[in-house]
């Protein structure tokens, strides 16, 4: 690797001679007329077979057109005909040729045991997938018999298909009567959709990525997209480049790649974004900026709830002291005067002082908003939503927003960034959360709890009232015993969730619990587990996911699973059949209802009518479709028409499913075939009524509210002992934990060891320099890492940043549970940690 | 080379370390995991702290690698430290711009880095391709944890049988 000498060893000139010898020889010898000698062309042989789905990885969506052979993916490159890449990938999209073929892939359900018995304690065995669902079914039965339903959950992710989270919803919800089923999109996005829930009362963005070759200026709160969201980032700089009087403006709180095409790079202390935010909202109005009409028309004003606490176990001190940890998303109605009063305080010289950002900085990105020639499209993805006043974040920069009516057209844009490839279609649209049900329906609403069980045909009062536990909560009950039969699908959570040591792995190490890992490859999840099933992953299955744009995009199976490997669909489906009514539903629920009685909740739940509707006939010609074929129904189509059947009419609709196979996606709502880019305003979006202009509908009244909140401080902040911040993060080079990308030796040697990124000063003053081993230390546990006091990320001193895609340096042994109050959103960018030289 | 040897033999020895080291504190810990076979990429048991591998060098070769789909674009053979891509310049186009090829006897940027959006060829490369390090990465000199078994489609063509 190191000599300056090819492989063969041979110069240029040497390796051609060598060949033309070894061309002719084979030349000579051989009879195949439609091959030249080195070059196999022969039209059977050589054609590869090409079809479109969407990139595996973050919210963007980008399509990929994927070449298959022989069973076997060979190639995989950027789609031209889709809108959203135009032929583009990152380096991660361009490898996804290889993220199914890593060596220790999961070929059959193994079951740690001992002796041949299961055993918590015990080596991890092969076993049957008929024995896998043996024991599982114990445990879940016992568990319910036990402690009934809430005794039960599920944690998914924003990385289920659409038809996935929806048969695994339904099967907690519906079929155990447990709504303990939480995607990992907690730790991604439930800010911001407590944010539009609370601003507009209707989830996921109004706007769209044609505001990118729209916008005049774009402001990037808390997102990294140049490593995040590659090939959005390449369309900003597109803009950028090609238009001179382009401005970007990027808020972090340390210095990476997106400062390379900014205009204004900005680091502010953590949590100052809060005052940031109302001290731009406050220059707008004192400069006399607010468009009054737009305001007048379309806005309502309203006080939050303050001092709300920050999502620790009760018995915090922190939670103990909040006045409103209970009410956290209370609020009340405010006039105009009362907001501008309130944001008053929010002045350059106080903003400046809290962020430690220039006053001069902090006007130029104020007058961007308040300029009403400059079209603005704000961003923002984790350094928001992962903030302990996330919905607050969110809510603040709709006012801004709002005041200006600078919203829902092209290039005036608020745009809320997507973390996972389906947090959006899945998590968010499905409704996996859980407090939700599919269209943005919430559990705990009776009227929306009838309309699920009336399209799901089930008794009234099947669907339990009251909201499960939420992803934090789920490690909480896991090690207090109160859950005790467990299934995680589809994502890496004991590397993801905040402070290991003291709630995550007790709780999956808990003697009185059983917990179950589907995935396809050996994660550190699936070490913690006591039984883990092999699993399909992406073309190995007909899926759907939506975008960051409303966008859904279907593809088909393309190649067959490993060794006995299963879809998540399957495995749900499948293991419905193993539980009877009888067993899990209360007696007077069947007795009022007793034609229920003795069915399996696969018969309940799938074989409906709705699920079972479509015939094995209509399933693609062309492609494999195992889970239709051991269902004997079209089972994806049923899934998603029952599931459509909650958002058409009332502004979620889809289009037909078979159109989905043949379009690059379509953004919803989907209203007589075509496509709405942005919501809310007449013209643009079918639903707002004539002569309204715009239209908030997701409010009874048509108006979107503007939130006077204040600047809190973070739940941790550096003192004496603990005396720097620590934010994480990810890589462009690797996905979420790294189970795929750091399979794939490219991306691998790329990036292969996590790092802390720190200050040059800050560690000199440690006694470290670039390489030095270091611990890092919080007051919940510690790494050991290498130093990194160069390269992408320059942190300012006091705050270093270490990504998280390391399975051998788990950076969430460090990181504090705290959350959103509001959201339940775990803060990964603030804590406070120690670094000592190894 | 050194270091990379350095660093993989590191890891193999601490790995062993771990192995034996489990037993004893897997009576002290209620928490304790068994160090599966199954830890592929961690190498250690979850409750443990592993030492971090020593930082290894980027290849500096400049020797082309092969790759494993036409698409797929060419990972970088050489050290990028201190290269600037920013608003002012882009110090890759330096050597690899149509116009600096013939002196630096660089590989040129294929003709798909001309095209915009609509798939017009410009005059230049295309603003939306110029942060080079969003697609081409350098390798360091590592060995990965997990081998692949990806097959490329010359080698499934030539395959016996087929």
């Amino acid at each position: 690797m190191s000599s300056n000498k090819p492989k063969s060893g041979l110069t240029r000139r040497e390796y051609i001679k060598a060949n033309a010898v070894a061309i002719a020889a084979t030349a000579a010898g051989i009879a195949a007329p439609a091959s030249a000698a080195n070059l196999v062309t022969a039209k059977d042989k050589t054609a590869i077979k090409w079809s479109k789905a969407p990139c595996r990885f973050c919210g963007t969506g980008c399509s990929v057109m994927v070449g298959t052979k022989q069973g076997k993916v060979v190639a995989t490159h950027g789609d031209t005909k889709s809108e959203v890449n135009r032929g583009l990938n990152c380096v991660k999209g361009y490898f996804l040729s290889k993220i199914m073929y890593g060596k220790d892939r999961l070929m059959k359900p193994l079951l740690r045991m001992t002796n041949g018995k299961y055993d918590k304690n015990g080596e991890f065995t092969p076993i049957t997938w008929d024995d896998a669902f043996d024991i599982m079914a114990v445990k879940f039965k016992d568990a319910i018999k036990k402690n009934g339903p809430t005794s039960i959950g599920m944690f998914g992710s924003g990385q289920w298909t659409v038809w996935e989270g929806y048969a695994a919803s339904k099967l907690m919800k519906a079929g155990f009567r447990s709504n303990n089923i939480d995607p990992n999109a907690r730790h991604c996005m439930a800010s911001a959709v407590g944010g539009f829930m609370r601003t507009f009362g209707i989830d996921e963005p109004m706007g769209c990525y044609d505001d990118m070759e729209a916008a005049d200026a774009f402001v990037l709160w808390g997102s990294n997209m140049a490593e995040m969201h590659p090939i959005l980032w390449t369309r900003i700089t597109d803009r950028r480049l090609s238009n001179p009087h382009v401005n970007v403006t990027v808020l972090s709180t340390f210095e990476h790649r997106c400062f390379d095409l900014a205009d204004s790079g900005i680091i502010f202390t953590p949590q100052t974004d809060l005052a940031i935010l109302n001290f731009i909202a406050n220059y707008i109005i004192e400069t006399g900026k607010v468009d009054y009409d737009f305001v007048e028309k379309h806005a309502n004003f309203r006080v939050g709830n303050t001092d709300i606490g920050y999502g620790l176990r009760p018995d915090h001190p922190l939670q103990k002291k909040a006045k409103n940890a209970k009410k956290a998303g209370g609020s009340k109605p405010i006039t105009f005067n009362e907001y501008a009063a309130f944001v008053k305080s929010y002045d350059v010289e106080y903003a400046s002082k809290i962020s430690g950002v220039s006053k001069e900085k902090l006007i130029a990105l104020a007058e961007l908003y308040a300029d009403r020639q400059t079209k603005v499209m704000s961003l923002w993805t984790m350094g928001f939503n992962q903030h302990t006043r996330g919905v607050w974040a969110n809510n603040l920069v709709y006012n801004i927003h709002l005041l200006t009516g600078k919203i829902s057209e092209p290039g005036n844009s608020p745009f809320s960034l997507t973390g996972q490839p389906s947090a959006c279609g899945t998590a968010r649209e499905v409704g996996t959360f859980s407090h939700r049900l599919p269209a943005d329906l919430v559990v705990k609403n009776p009227k929306h709890r009838a309309i699920a069980e009336k399209i799901w045909k089930l008794p009234t009062g099947t669907i339990p009232a009251k909201p499960g536990l939420h992803a934090v909560q789920h490690n909480r009950a896991l090690k207090d015993g109160k859950l005790n039969a467990y299934w995680v699908q589809v994502n890496n959570n004991v590397q993801a969730a905040a402070n290991l040591n003291e709630e995550t792995l007790p709780g999956y190490r808990n003697p009185d619990n059983f917990i179950v890992v589907s995935d396809a490859y050996p994660t550190v999840t699936a070490q913690a587990a006591d039984l883990i099933l092999p699993t399909a992953m992406w073309v190995e299955k007909e899926g759907a996911y939506g975008n960051a744009e409303r966008r859904t995009q279907f593809w088909h199976q393309l190649v067959d699973a490993p060794g006995e490997s299963k879809s998540d669909l399957w495995q749900l489906v499948e293991f419905s059949k193993r539980f009877k009514t009888d067993e899990v539903w209360p007696k007077e629920l069947l007795d009022k209802n007793p034609e229920f009685r003795k069915k399996t909740l696969y018969e309940v739940l799938y074989k409906n009518g709705n699920v079972d509707k479509f015939p094995l006939a209509e399933t693609s010609k062309d492609n494999a479709n195992p889970e239709a074929e051991a269902f004997g129904f079209y089972i994806q189509k049923g899934l998603f028409e029952e599931y459509a059947a909650f958002g058409r009419g009332h502004g979620h609709d889809l289009a037909p499913f078979d159109t989905y196979h043949e379009v690059r996606g379509l953004r919803w709502p989907v209203v007589d075939g075509k496509e709405t880019r942005w919501r809310y305003r007449e013209g643009a979006d079918p639903y707002v009524k004539a002569g309204t202009e715009v239209e908030f509908y997701g409010k009874k009244d048509g108006k979107a509210n503007i939130f006077a909140l204040p600047y809190e401080p973070a739940a941790e902040e550096p003192d004496n002992e603990y005396d720097l911040w620590l934010s994480t993060g990810r890589v462009i080079e690797h996905w979420h934990s790294g189970s795929m990308t750091q399979r794939v030796p490219e991306l691998y040697r790329a990036f292969p060891d996590a790092v802390v990124y720190m200050h040059p000063d800050d560690a000199a003053k440690r006694g470290l320099k670039r390489g030095s081993e270091a611990r890092i230390v919080s007051r919940r546990g510690e790494i050991k890492t290498r130093v990194e006091t160069r390269g992408r990320n320059k942190p300012p001193k006091g705050l270093v940043f270490v990504p998280w895609f390391d399975a051998s340096q788990l950076i969430n042994k460090v990181t504090l549970d705290a959350t959103d109050p509001i959201s339940k959103q775990t803060d990964y960018k603030k804590c406070a940690v120690k670094i000592i030289a190894v | 080379m050194c270091s990379q040897n350095h660093s993989r033999l590191s890891r193999t020895l601490r790995f062993a370390q771990i192995l034996g080291v489990s037993a004893l504190l897997a009576l002290s810990l209620n928490t304790v995991v068994q160090a599966d076979p199954i830890a592929t990429l961690r190498g250690a048991e979850i409750n443990l702290e592993p030492t971090s591998p020593m930082m290894t060098r980027q290849d500096n070769s400049d020797m082309r690698r092969m790759r494993n789909y036409p698409e797929q674009p060419p990972t970088i053979p050489h050290k990028i430290r201190g290269y600037m891509i920013d608003l002012k310049a882009n110090k890759c186009l330096s050597c690899h711009s149509r116009r600096a090829t013939a002196d630096s006897q660089a590989p040129m940027v294929s003709i798909t880095h001309f095209m915009d959006r609509d798939n017009q060829v410009l005059a230049t490369v295309t603003p939306r391709r110029y942060f080079c390090t969003q697609c081409h990465v350098p390798q360091l000199q590592t060995k990965p944890l997990v081998g692949n078994d990806f097959v490329d489609a010359d080698t499934l063509i030539n395959t016996k049988g087929n």
